[in-house]
């Protein structure tokens, strides 16, 4: 029950991946399957890959543990990049759930929007969503960086525990629900704040790593422009639910 | 039940002396008592079934002579490097965080010297126990606290935890007493916090998305692990079926009487079933599947014994996994300590508060002097001699039963005695042929 | 817990497209759903000819067109798995209550003017083949894939649920209140057909439609009354509707382009749809009714 398509079985035939001249190793995954795929990323034999014709699979480009350059033009599915460890990896289109969940260094960017949980528990590296990214963005974060280009859904940073989330649009309701010490930065509206969050006063040492956290995710213009620095707000824990009362018990 | 001291006093059995603290506590804090250890309350249980010897219509095998095979193996469906056990006993998932580093290296010694595997739990996976423990199994757990590729890829095995006996349904919370530099390291979390874990999967809710986590997991290890998905046992039936449709090779099912480091008591006593009536609901739902036996089925909640362990077999488990028992074997509640026991309001034998990491056998702390009490070497020589102790036990049994292998028991070896347990169990009361609700009486 | 695909077509030009679109959707939602899977179609008037209505039967006897023949005008009957449809030139509603009359066993589990269901349990793929999906044609259709949780793997716990003319309701996710609706709707004299937590959504709606709700008005109802995690694809005679529970963890992604509006639970089934690249493809936001009408 339940095959998943990618079962070792599968097998790609030889001409479902190529090298070019520059060194770019190419799957196709309209032939490739993606367990032939990642067998490959775990066992290099290039240092680039371009992906082709994804159309919403699972598990693309998962548990990379080398400094490749990943090039994924389509649509990805459930977990693309999940656990990254060093790789680059650049989806031109838009990803499913869990995007880079628990990745702990390197880079993810997708071009067009992600769906719930992106960022989940990553403990490194940076994860950029150009377009809008669904609710539960950077869920448990422990470490990574996020930078939205747009919007983020509800409660997101839900029990977020280190890192940094920077929303470009703005932040549905539920934000920083049961926050530890992740610091959130939001340009856009923020929608009714969660348990335990609350705004707090943005200092320059902020303003600072909020234009280097947009300059790391290419987002030049908006980290030089003064006046759109100004816009953002910051959000982090009030630290009232660190220690279980009765108080708050409703809280918890 | 009613006491007299001679004066006519009597006790409640609806308000008894254990309910009148709990509602004295609760008016004084206005916090719901937490505690470690698992249900307390009588349960229908293995004490409940008794084996059917052979004498004259089967024939018995000699102990100590004629062969009675214990080995195991576990996650060959799908994983191209299933386990390979030489008793059905384990080391159920404890974390780093609940118990102290030296008590996670004792398991993990224990059980590599009788070839059987331990289990990570929600705090990540440490050195110690990596480097002492043989085979060991990696759980994926929904706070993910230290969770890491270089561990999954490390692990034998993985776990993907639903929940637990003690309170399937519900989250954690390590109090901040426990939550040393080390554990707050491994957690990314303020040291001193109380700590909560949340009730459900970050990044996957249901079957049909567990399905897409699991092919995630034997992607990113490349198909060689055997995955697990353990779930606290109340729908058993559905939730083993459903961790089958979603790809698990061994499902691991903990009944109620399964230990918790910290949980409210409310949940511990009142939420989910008895390990008795969760195996044969799993064990049917593996059958209509055709997989009983190809999709393992480990079960834990209060084995004690070898009986314990022959009985759970004999029901249609593949094998148990031990926590409760195994802390005890390493020291728990041992009455050396009785005088630091009664320091802290408890007693050798009672002790039930691992939550507050006060615990005078080293065990479930974090405090450096009274973890060092606990000597690695010595505690996985007591895991050991318990496990050993354990597989000839059980061993005992099959052959009695005439088994060639703890896996040949089965449920005709048992009787019950008790209606209830009959039921649940799915076995005939002692000298009868009524299995209530199954067969006439 | 399930896969659930629907396409509402805005370009007649698709119409005779339809079935071919769905069938390429289904193969991204097979694997979400092993145990079963049933499609509708709406607006395929060789499956119900102009001026005709449908009934989708289960357990229907042998020939129920000669049995029926005797008391309406021009019936139809064909089989495609457990699943016969049945045509006939009357109103729906007539063509029920003749098929109750002369097959009281029977379960009417698809009924419209515009609508036929097929349903049953297996491979959704060999389903698909059975019902002929890629020849259907017409405005609008849906499929589902089921991974049963808590009622039994059967044709009539299997989605879509269909329980009111032109109407039909999909469900990727689990009910944790069900129990008790059920027994509400039961005493107001409402009969189900299975155990399927999600017959009692499809009651529930059918019944706040009865009571003169329009559709985003009993989704809202619903949201309020049912604990528990949902997605769900309503479609009726005129539109088709999506709406997710407030906490919104099972999945769903709607895209929207000027020929079409589809909706599935992952983006690999919308893949393939014509002008995919240049649709409005978005997520549900929790709680929120969507809806698009003829």
């Amino acid at each position: 029950m339940a095959a998943l398509s990618n079962h070792p079985d599968d097998t790609a035939s030889p001409q479902d991946s190529a090298r070019d001249g520059a060194g770019v190793h190419t799957v196709d995954l309209t032939t490739a399957t993606v367990r032939t795929l990642n067998a490959e990323l775990h066992a290099p034999t290039a240092r680039r890959y371009r992906v082709l014709s994804p159309r919403g699979a699972h598990a693309v480009a998962v548990g990379v543990d080398d400094e490749l350059d990943i090039h994924v033009e389509g649509d990805v599915g459930y977990y693309c990049g999940g656990m990254n460890q060093g790789g680059t990896i650049v989806v031109d289109g838009s990803a499913g759930p869990g995007l880079a969940e628990n990745m702990m260094s390197g880079t993810v960017r997708v071009r067009g929007d992600a769906s719930q949980s992106a960022g989940a528990t990553a403990r490194g590296g940076l994860l950029v969503v150009e377009g809008t990214a669904s609710m539960r963005c950077g869920i448990s974060m422990k470490g990574v960086d996020i930078v939205v280009g747009g919007d983020v859904g509800p409660m997101s940073a839900f029990m977020a525990q280190a890192g940094r989330l920077v929303v470009c649009g703005d932040a549905g309701d539920g934000l920083g629900d049961s926050i530890y010490e992740a610091r959130l930065y939001v340009r856009g509206k923020v929608g009714a704040l969660g348990a335990d969050c609350i705004e707090k006063e943005i200092r320059d040492e902020h303003r600072s790593e909020l234009a280097e956290l947009l300059t790391a995710a290419g987002m030049t213009d908006l980290a030089g422009d003064p006046a759109a620095l100004a816009e953002f707000r910051r959000f982090g824990s009030a630290r009232r639910l660190y220690h279980f009362t009765s108080e708050r018990s409703g809280s918890y | 039940m009613s006491t007299s001291d001679g004066r006519g006093l009597r006790e409640s059995a609806t308000f008894d002396r254990a309910t009148i603290a709990a509602i004295q506590h609760a008016a004084e804090t206005g916090v719901y008592d937490i505690r470690g250890w698992g249900a307390k309350r009588p349960l229908p249980h293995f004490d409940d079934l008794l084996f059917l010897g052979a004498s004259m219509s089967r024939y018995p095998l000699e102990g100590y002579r004629e062969r009675c095979d214990t080995d195991v193996v576990l996650g060959d469906r799908h994983a191209e490097r299933p386990l390979h056990l030489s008793t059905p006993v384990t080391i159920a998932g404890m974390s780093f965080g609940a118990l102290s580093a030296q008590a996670k290296e004792s398991l993990g010694r224990g059980a590599s010297e009788v070839g059987t595997s331990t289990t990570t739990g929600d705090g990540g996976m440490t050195d110690e126990e990596r480097g002492h423990s043989k085979t060991l199994v990696y759980q994926v757990l929904p706070s993910r606290y230290g969770m890491n590729p270089d561990h999954l890829r490390a692990a034998d095995a993985i776990e993907v935890v639903l929940g637990q006996g003690a309170k399937p349904g519900g989250g954690g919370m390590l109090l901040g007493q426990k939550i040393s530099d080390r554990v707050a390291g491994m957690r990314t979390l303020p040291p001193g916090i109380d700590q909560r874990s949340a009730c459900r999967h970050p990044d996957w809710t249901g079957p049909d998305d567990l399905a897409i986590k699991i092919l995630e997991l034997r992607e990113i290890t490349d198909w060689q692990k055997p995955i697990y998905v353990k779930v606290g046992a109340t729908r058993t039936y559905y939730d083993v079926k459903l961790a089958v449709a979603a790809g698990a090779d061994v499902v691991v099912v903990d009944g109620m009487q399964g230990g918790t480091a910290a949980t409210q008591e409310v949940f511990i006593e009142h939420v989910g079933i008895p390990i008795l009536a969760a195996i044969p609901q799993a064990v049917q739902a593996l059958s209509e599947l055709g997989l009983h036996r190809k999709v393992q089925l480990v079960v834990s909640g209060g084995i004690r014994t070898g009986a314990d362990v022959a009985k759970a077999m004999a029901l249609g488990a593949d094998a148990v996994a031990i926590g409760t028992a195994a802390l005890i074997a390493l020291g728990d509640n041992d009455p050396r300590w009785a005088k630091e026991y009664e320091s802290i309001g408890s007693a050798a034998g009672f002790y039930d508060d691992f939550q507050d990491g006060r615990d005078p056998a080293g065990i479930t702390t974090q405090d450096p002097e009274l973890a060092a009490r606990l000597d690695p070497l010595q505690g996985g020589r007591r895991i050991a001699n318990y496990l050993r102790v354990l597989t000839l036990e059980a061993q005992t049994i099959a052959r009695a039963c005439g088994k060639g292998h703890l896996l040949h028991l089965e449920p005709e070896d048992l009787v019950s005695l008790t209606i209830e347990a009959a039921a649940m169990a799915r076995v005939p009361l002692a000298g009868t042929s009524w299995i209530p609700g199954r067969t006439p009486l | 817990m399930c896969g659930i695909i629907g396409l509402h077509l805005r370009d007649p030009d698709l119409y005779p497209r339809l079935g071919q679109l769905l069938d390429t959707m289904l193969a991204g939602a097979v694997e979400r759903g092993p145990d079963a899977a049933g499609i509708a179609v709406y607006g395929d008037r060789e499956r119900v000819p102009e001026g005709h209505s449908a009934v989708s039967v289960l357990g229907a006897p042998d020939d129920p067109a000669a049995a029926l023949g005797q008391l309406l005008p021009a019936v139809t009957a064909s089989r495609a798995g457990a699943t016969t449809v049945i045509t006939a030139a009357v109103d729906p509603e007539a063509l029920a209550a003749a098929v109750r009359s002369v097959a009281p066993e029977a379960k009417v589990v698809g009924i419209g003017s515009e609508l036929v269901v097929y349903k049953d349990i297996g491979n959704p793929r060999e389903l698909a083949e059975t019902y002929d999906l890629a020849s259907a044609h017409g405005w609008q259709g849906l499929a589902h894939t089921r991974m049963a949780t808590e009622s039994a793997i059967t044709p009539e716990g299997s989605h879509p649920f269909s329980v009111g003319r032109d109407l039909c309701l999909v469900h990727n996710g689990s009910f944790s209140n069900h129990a008790t609706i059920r027994r509400a709707l039961r005493h107001e004299g409402i009969e189900f057909d299975s155990e399927n937590d999600t017959e009692v959504a499809a009651r529930f709606v059918a019944a706040c439609l009865a009571d003169g709700d329009d559709l985003e008005k009993a989704l809202h109802r619903l949201g309020q009354e049912f604990d528990g995690f949902y997605t769900l694809l309503v479609t009726t005679a005129d539109g088709f509707a999506v709406v997710r529970d407030e906490i919104a963890c099972k999945p769903a992604i709607v895209a929207e382009h000027p020929r079409w509006v589809a909706m599935a639970s992952e983006f690999r089934s919308l893949a393939e749809l014509p002008g995919i690249s240049q649709a409005r493809v978005f997520e549900p936001d929790p709680g929120k009714v969507y809806a698009w009408q003829r």
